[in-house]
């Protein structure tokens, strides 16, 4: 940006491109109509464009960009007041990267595993999770299958009561 | 129109951008401002008839002063809040400070004087026309400033629109001091302090919808 402001052409269009990337995914994900995003997008870049002179080359770049995204879809909010609640009242805007769901639903089943019993926890982190057949499971534990397939019903079965107290 | 395109039309034949921007467009609307309001105070009202000993006494400094502290706080708030993202930082607290020595000091002198002043230093002779004064001097220099920042990036619209009323209603203050005869701290507390107020509410309210961009 430091370059861009001090007329390098090339350097500017390098950084318009990379930051379309990430406003665009920006806005697609608080907008969820690629249509629209993209008008955003444009428009942002119109603004960071005409009022570049505003950056402060001893701040976080990154701070500005984002201030003028937010801003824009804020402006955007208030002109189509309508959708404005749409987006905020679906909690997937907000936490809708995969990466957090998986993440957050391994959290919840390690926390779940830990009220059970050791053994009852591993046969189950092994047939459940980790894919081993009732068979290869009995024989890494030295159990018959018919054990394991009741330690892990039980198991099981006493996690969806406690999920259930829970709720 | 692609995205694509739009880049390539953006940074093609890209002129330097200036430096200080920020700050020297402010600066002249604010230099712009002040010549006019001067002016109207100099043929409305006109400068004050005891300037020369005026200038004798602490009280005609005194009043300059706060007006000039506010003023130059407020333009190193707005310098930052003109800016996407800008946050106030110290100089929302500093701009503070004046305020609070100038009601200290008018404590200060009323509780010092005797009881059958007090009326006077708190009404003096023109606290039916001072604060709205104020407002009116401070009128072209707000409009310059909002017009000035329109053409920045503040993203705080309220906060900038505050900020540029305060330091309208300083510079303002500033220049009415040249023509007003009040020289009681309490007066210059309530009267000074409610025209400068009195602009900031407005920036506050007009900045919502003025300085979207």
């Amino acid at each position: 940006m430091v370059r861009s402001l001090a007329g390098d052409g090339a350097a500017y269009a390098a950084l318009l491109r990379r930051l379309q990337t990430h406003l665009r995914a920006y806005y697609l994900r608080r907008l969820g109509r690629p249509a629209d995003a993209e008008d955003l997008l444009q428009e942002t870049l119109i603004a960071m464009h005409t009022r570049r002179a505003t950056y402060d080359p001893s701040r976080p770049f990154t701070a500005w960009v984002h201030a003028i995204a937010r801003y824009k879809l804020i402006d955007y909010f208030r002109r189509t007041r309508r959708q404005a609640e749409e987006p905020l009242d679906d909690p997937d805007i907000l936490f809708g990267s995969e990466d957090a769901d998986a993440a957050e639903a391994h959290l919840d089943v390690e926390r779940l595993l830990h009220r059970l019993p050791a053994k009852t926890r591993k046969l189950i982190r092994d047939v459940k999770i980790d894919g081993l057949s009732t068979a290869e499971a009995a024989a890494k534990h030295g159990l018959s299958e018919s054990a394991v397939k009741v330690n892990v019903h039980r198991g099981l079965k006493s996690l969806a009561g406690q999920v259930g107290d829970d709720t | 129109m692609k995205t694509d395109d739009l880049i390539s039309a953006l940074s093609t034949d890209l002129e330097p951008a200036p430096k200080h921007a920020v700050g020297l467009r402010l600066l002249l609307a604010l230099t712009i401002g002040i010549a006019v309001s001067f002016v109207a105070m100099w043929q409305w009202l006109g400068p004050r008839p005891d300037m020369v000993p005026a200038m004798a006494t602490t009280m005609f400094w005194m009043k300059l002063a706060y007006a000039l502290s506010i003023a130059a706080f407020g333009f190193g708030l707005i310098d930052r809040l003109a800016r996407p993202g800008g946050q106030g930082g110290v100089w929302r607290t500093l701009l503070f400070l004046p305020l609070l020595f100038m009601i200290a000091m008018a404590l200060y002198r009323y509780v010092q004087a005797p009881p059958e002043r007090h009326v006077a230093m708190l009404l003096g002779n023109s606290w039916t026309v001072c604060a709205r004064n104020i407002v009116l001097l401070s009128l072209p220099v707000f409009a310059a400033l909002f017009w000035s920042l329109r053409d920045l990036a503040p993203t705080r619209l309220t906060a900038a629109g505050a900020t540029a009323g305060v330091l309208a209603g300083a510079v303002g203050t500033f220049i009415y001091a040249f023509h007003c005869t009040e020289s009681a701290a309490p007066f210059v507390a309530i009267w000074y302090t409610l025209g400068m107020a009195a602009m900031g509410v407005l920036g506050a309210v007009l900045g919502r919808f003025l300085l979207r961009w």
